[in-house]
């Protein structure tokens, strides 16, 4: 099978302004592309093609105007199946709420198409965003494009997959504990975890919410960037949305990283790390102190608590979220004589093994007699995490660690054990319990030819930064996908 | 074991989750085994420490986060009654409620 063109904002723009194909002709392209990949990969649940031809046409009569062109006109995007789609089933991945259509878009939704963009459809995620391999979906695991016989990381694979094999330029995820930032390792993308609170999350469905994010991935960092100046800023509908100002990410990017001074975190560097992996991570940490970076050794000393502490936060919060999944308002009911059984019943039937193992966790912490041993403790450790971090940043402007311990596992290979499978989040909790924004960018192969992302983090919204060391990294080490 | 039998099923109880014996079963070994790994947090001193109550720090753009409280359309209306399993509109319908 022949490379499908790479089409990226920027050229996506300009064929559009010397009219070398319509937004029309580019949306028939990807549709034709999911038609032909999307039945093996099954990165898309939903696809919406009348609101997609609908868009395609108004950006196709602004062309023909001669009208200036919006910041994401005609670019193809996809959306993760637990963001709202007015009108499109969203599902979460969950059979609870296999027939669900939201009767409102998400604000990052609206902001997307307002910016021009063509919305192709829903993409699939571990079931309420709860995996690393996307293997707990209700309606069956995501391939990874790279290597069809493994995983695309999770939770948010189905929106990896998609941009990594050219399914869409664009896409959304959301980010709890590096559902992001994990599949954009294991698929070769750049995938950016914002800052808490910097994108509206009105419309996300909520799984954990002093965690949970919605952010980007791209086919490059400049991609990514766009993405994010569209997305960011206040929403009058989510009084957790940052009013911090937003800069234009794109026009910080090219600003220089020589000087900059970089954390590496040593705890990042132990055991359990595929030797593959460590081998590139060095590399590229050896290539950004060519770009003219200052490399200092630093240490995150709770790190090695930072597992413990995100599965007692996570799974407490999402055991309250997901009370709302009756069977009174909205999707699967499961027949029963009393409303007591009803509940019982359909939460049962509804929920997938790990979502109830979750709220099995979450529901225990927060017990009575329970709740100070494991939850306050949790969110005690989580202050000497975000500490770690606050202490580092004084030192440091960025901090530079792999994304994921190991490249794309086999698919089945990693289900039985499901510590072991949090355990794959090793590197990447510690930004969400800190709030930082953080992202993954391709960093090479292993000798089987998988790829390995290395993460960046920076301080509470500082954005910009992250993606100016990125897109440097990413043009000197010519790992753009 | 740190987690017994009756706790498995009195936290099914509490968040409403019929469970097939194999799943109490399974539930019962790998609960055990993950908060047997969460208990390393007993290894840190945390009696001087303040939990984690909001994750920014409010900085000064921070500092009013509500908007005005006006009234509102709501647009949403007979939509919300469009995803009910059973609905008698306005209402959406369940079965008989039956002390517990």
């Amino acid at each position: 099978m022949s490379a499908p063109t790479a089409w990226t904002v920027e050229s996506v723009r300009r064929a559009l302004t010397a009219k070398q194909i319509s937004a029309r002709e580019l949306t028939d392209e990807f549709f034709r592309r999911i038609g032909e990949r999307n039945p093996e990969l099954n990165a898309y649940l939903a696809l919406c093609p009348e609101r997609a031809y609908a868009q395609a046409d108004r950006i196709d009569r602004q062309v023909a105007r001669g009208a200036s062109l919006p910041l994401l006109a005609g670019v193809p995007v996809a959306i993760k199946d637990v963001i709202s789609t007015a009108g499109i089933v969203t599902t979460c991945g969950s059979r609870i709420l296999q027939n669900y259509i939201p009767p409102y878009d998400a604000t990052a939704v609206t902001r997307l198409e307002q910016a021009g963009a063509i919305l192709l459809g829903k993409t699939n995620c571990d079931e309420f965003a709860m995996g690393s391999s996307n293997e707990n979906s209700a309606y069956g695991p995501v391939r990874n494009p790279i290597a069809p016989d493994r995983v695309p990381g999770g939770s948010s694979g189905g929106s990896a997959a998609a941009v990594a094999a050219g399914l869409a330029v664009i896409a959304l995820g959301t980010d709890t504990g590096g559902s992001i930032r994990q599949p954009g390792a294991l698929c070769g993308i750049p995938a950016l975890m914002p800052t808490y609170g910097r994108v509206s999350r009105y419309g996300l469905i909520a799984f954990a919410s002093s965690l949970d994010r919605i952010g980007p991935f791209g086919r490059t960092v400049a991609d990514v960037a766009a993405a994010l100046t569209v997305l960011a800023g206040e929403d009058a509908n989510d009084s957790t949305c940052a009013r911090t100002p937003v800069p234009d990410y794109t026009a910080e990017l090219h600003k220089p990283v020589q000087g900059m001074r970089l954390g590496i975190p040593k705890e990042y560097f132990g055991a359990g790390m595929d030797p593959a992996v460590r081998q590139r991570v060095e590399q590229a940490i050896q290539q950004l102190a060519q770009l003219g970076c200052t490399i200092e050794h630093i240490s995150l000393p709770h790190t090695d608590y930072a597992i413990a502490t995100y599965y007692l936060v996570a799974t407490a919060e999402a055991s309250s979220n997901l009370a709302r999944y009756d069977g009174v308002r909205f999707g699967f009911r499961a027949p029963a004589a009393s409303l007591a059984e009803m509940y019982r019943r359909t939460r049962g039937q509804g929920f997938g093994q790990e979502v109830k193992r979750r709220i099995m966790l979450g529901t225990y912490a927060l017990s009575a007699g329970y709740y100070e041993a494991y939850y306050l403790r949790a969110q005690k450790v989580r202050s000497l995490i975000a500490r770690d971090f606050a202490e580092a940043f004084r030192q440091v402007d960025l901090i530079v660690t792999p994304t994921s311990p190991v490249p794309a596992f086999r698919l089945g290979e990693r289900t039985s054990d499901p510590l072991q499978m949090y355990l794959a989040d090793i590197y990447t909790v510690t930004g969400s319990l800190a709030g930082l924004p953080g992202i993954s960018v391709p960093c090479g192969t292993t000798p089987e030819g998988l790829p390995v992302g290395l993460q960046i983090l920076g301080p509470h919204f500082e954005e910009a930064r992250v993606l100016r060391l990125a897109h440097a990294f990413e043009r000197a080490s010519g790992f753009s996908s | 074991m740190s987690i017994r039998r009756e706790d498995v099923l009195r936290v099914a109880e509490l968040a409403h989750l019929e469970l097939s014996e194999h799943e109490v079963q399974l539930y019962l070994q790998q609960l055990d085994s993950i908060l047997r790994y969460v208990e390393k947090l007993n290894e840190l001193d945390t009696e001087a420490v303040e939990p984690m109550a909001q994750v920014l720090t409010a900085s000064p753009a921070e500092a009013d986060p509500l908007r005005e409280d006006l009234p509102r359309p709501h647009t949403a209306g007979e939509h919300v009654l469009r995803n009910a399993p059973e609905a008698r509109p306005p209402y959406f319908r369940v079965p008989k409620v039956i002390e517990r």
